[in-house]
């Protein structure tokens, strides 16, 4: 009974999981850029709802939409006017650049929001489910279904929608994209603007769960990180499937070695994938 | 190479001269120029020479730093513990190395920077030997002034900086400098050719963790007390970076200069900008990036448009 209700927590983890890294991946499967910032900005995301509850009284779930035109035209004008200029520049220096700006961005949140844990709690609780046995909050579990459905939407609009399509040509073939008529320096900007907007999205989803802070934005990136290995860089499903595989060995590390291994733990996951396995669990590459 | 190393001589005499000012502020300016110029020389083994990525610069300085508290905390006198954390540092090196350097691009960037935090998790939950997260004590020699200690620590680090420079001086002119340049230009024509890029690169990430390390365990009997949050610093590593880029990678004085340039900009940083530094510090980084990618000593190099 313990290990299903650890698996639960962990799909739920996980689903959370998957939201974070589908932006993060899209970002660095089509730009080849890591974008350091995406921590921070689901932090931004998160204190973007917390202070929509606290001082409006927004619920969380609403400021998503709040928070996703923000972070869409921040992550654009970010990258038309700064990144755009470095795309072609060997690793180190989009690393640096991207650092850079995540340096200032949690500087500035550390000024503005101080170093304070901020919690957001609902008022009143929206209680709990209990199903044969396995409890769950339901604040958590719609968290959950919010987050899956959001990268579900973001599949849709990669597969289907025109922007999408083109951001997927310029993925697979850069020129050849360019000869069709895709304005490549456009779309890069649209897809750093998406994955901005991922972030951002899912910021207030985790401050449901997680207390905010300035400081937990290399976390989340980390996090990140290990789901696009695991899942296999630059596709929805993989983001999915390597969120919730992540959420899962978490929960279960969780009670096998103890939290405070978490970070250990995912790290040595993901040497062992790069090294058996550099293509994700789903073994294929680029976007489907 | 004479002339190099002849210069280099006359900067080590000059900058020896220091302590004479008698000012402690100096001296302690002086001593983390010096620590600095070790980090951006350490990296440059790895990151400039090879053309790796690297940010396990605060790895290998967190691990020195506690390899020589541990040890000093077992009785192994303080220079003894710094070699020792300098071969505890190489070894580790050549481990992570071995695993590592089979990744390229942002795979072994992003792998790197993750192992300082492994480290600092590992670290915190070891309490018993590292006193976790409520830090570890050093010994304080007992029959030293403050202003002898000082200088004491000034000598050494400058000991060390000659010592990494003078290892940089020699690999750059040496068959492995020459491998890591090919590794950097072309790997796989460099193994095509013959070049055992394995063994390089993992030679040249040990030489880097070896100094980083070193320098960690000095830097750990300087201030007398290190936590964990303090050592594993990914600054370090973004630090080391940003010397190297100031001075101009895989050249001999820049990480020297890169680090002297960085120290001079972050100390007016620090001073006027107390709340704000790393956000300003940021700043520098995107600016540096920006429009020096090649260092301030790059003259007005023509730009040279790669397809993206």
């Amino acid at each position: 009974m313990l290990s299903l209700q650890i698996f639960a927590n962990g799909l739920v983890l996980g689903g959370l999981y998957a939201c974070i890294a589908a932006g993060f991946s899209l970002v660095w499967g089509v730009l080849n850029i890591i974008n350091i910032l995406h921590g921070s900005f689901i932090v931004l995301g998160g204190y973007l709802a917390y202070y929509a509850y606290a001082k409006l009284g927004i619920h969380p779930f609403l400021s998503i939409l709040i928070a996703a035109p923000l972070f869409f035209a921040l992550g654009y004008a970010l990258q038309r006017a700064l990144i755009n200029r470095m795309i072609a520049a060997p690793v180190l220096l989009t690393l640096s650049l991207t650092f850079g700006l995540d340096l200032m961005l949690s500087n500035g949140m550390l000024f503005a929001f101080t170093a304070d844990f901020k919690k957001l709690t609902l008022d009143p609780p929206l209680g709990v489910l209990s199903l044969s046995g396995i409890v769950l909050p339901v604040d958590r579990l719609f968290a959950m279904l919010l987050a899956l459905g959001l990268t579900g939407l973001l599949y849709l609009v990669l597969s289907r929608s025109r922007i999408g399509r083109a951001i997927v040509a310029v993925r697979m073939d850069r020129e050849a994209a360019a000869l069709m008529g895709v304005n490549v320096k456009r779309i890069y900007a649209v897809t750093f603007g998406v994955g901005a907007l991922m972030a951002g999205a899912s910021g207030p989803l985790l401050a449901m769960i997680f207390p905010i802070s300035p400081l937990s934005g290399p976390a989340y990136l980390g996090k990140a990180f290990v789901i696009c290995v695991l899942g296999g860089l630059g596709s929805v499903p993989g983001a999915m499937i390597g969120g919730l595989a992540l959420g899962v060995v978490e929960s279960f590390g969780g009670l096998w070695f103890g939290p405070e291994h978490a970070v250990t733990l995912s790290f040595t996951l993901l040497i062992l994938m790069l090294l058996f396995r550099p293509t994700g669990l789903l073994g294929r590459a680029g976007y489907s | 190479m004479r002339s190099s190393a002849l210069l280099a001589a006359a900067l080590l005499a000059l900058v020896a001269l220091l302590p004479l000012s008698g000012d402690a502020y100096w001296l302690r300016l002086g001593t983390t120029m010096l620590m600095y110029g070790v980090l951006a020389m350490s990296w440059n083994f790895i990151g400039g020479m090879a053309g790796y990525p690297s940010f396990a610069s605060a790895a290998f300085f967190g691990l020195g730093a506690y390899a020589g508290a541990v040890a000093q905390k077992f009785g192994v006198p303080m220079g003894l513990a710094w070699v020792c954390a300098g071969g505890a540092a190489l070894a580790f090196a050549a481990l992570l190395g071995l695993a590592l350097l089979r990744l390229r691009g942002h795979y072994f960037a992003i792998a790197s920077l993750v192992v300082a935090e492994v480290l600092r998790e590992l670290v915190n939950s070891a309490t018993d030997l590292t006193g976790g997260g409520m830090g570890l004590n050093l010994p304080v020699p007992h029959d030293a002034t403050v202003a002898s200690q000082a200088q004491f620590f000034f000598y050494s680090m400058l000991g060390l900086a000659a010592i990494t420079f003078t290892a940089m001086l020699l690999t750059t002119h040496s068959k492995l400098g020459f491998g890591l340049r090919c590794i950097q230009q072309n790997e796989a024509a460099a193994d095509m050719l013959g070049v055992n890029t394995t063994l390089y690169k993992v030679a040249a990430f040990m030489l880097s963790g070896a100094f980083a390390g070193a320098a960690g365990a000095l830097y750990a009997s300087w201030v007398h007390y290190i936590e964990p949050p303090d050592v594993f610093d990914v600054l370090y590593s973004i630090k080391a970076i940003v010397m190297v880029l100031l001075g101009g990678a895989g050249s001999v004085f820049g990480p020297l200069f890169g680090a002297a340039i960085f120290l001079s900009l972050e100390e007016l940083v620090w001073r006027n900008y107390l709340q704000v530094h790393t956000g300003v510090l940021g700043l520098m980084i995107v600016l540096l990036v920006l429009f020096l990618p090649k260092g301030v000593f790059a003259r007005a190099v023509p730009r040279t448009r790669k397809k993206p």
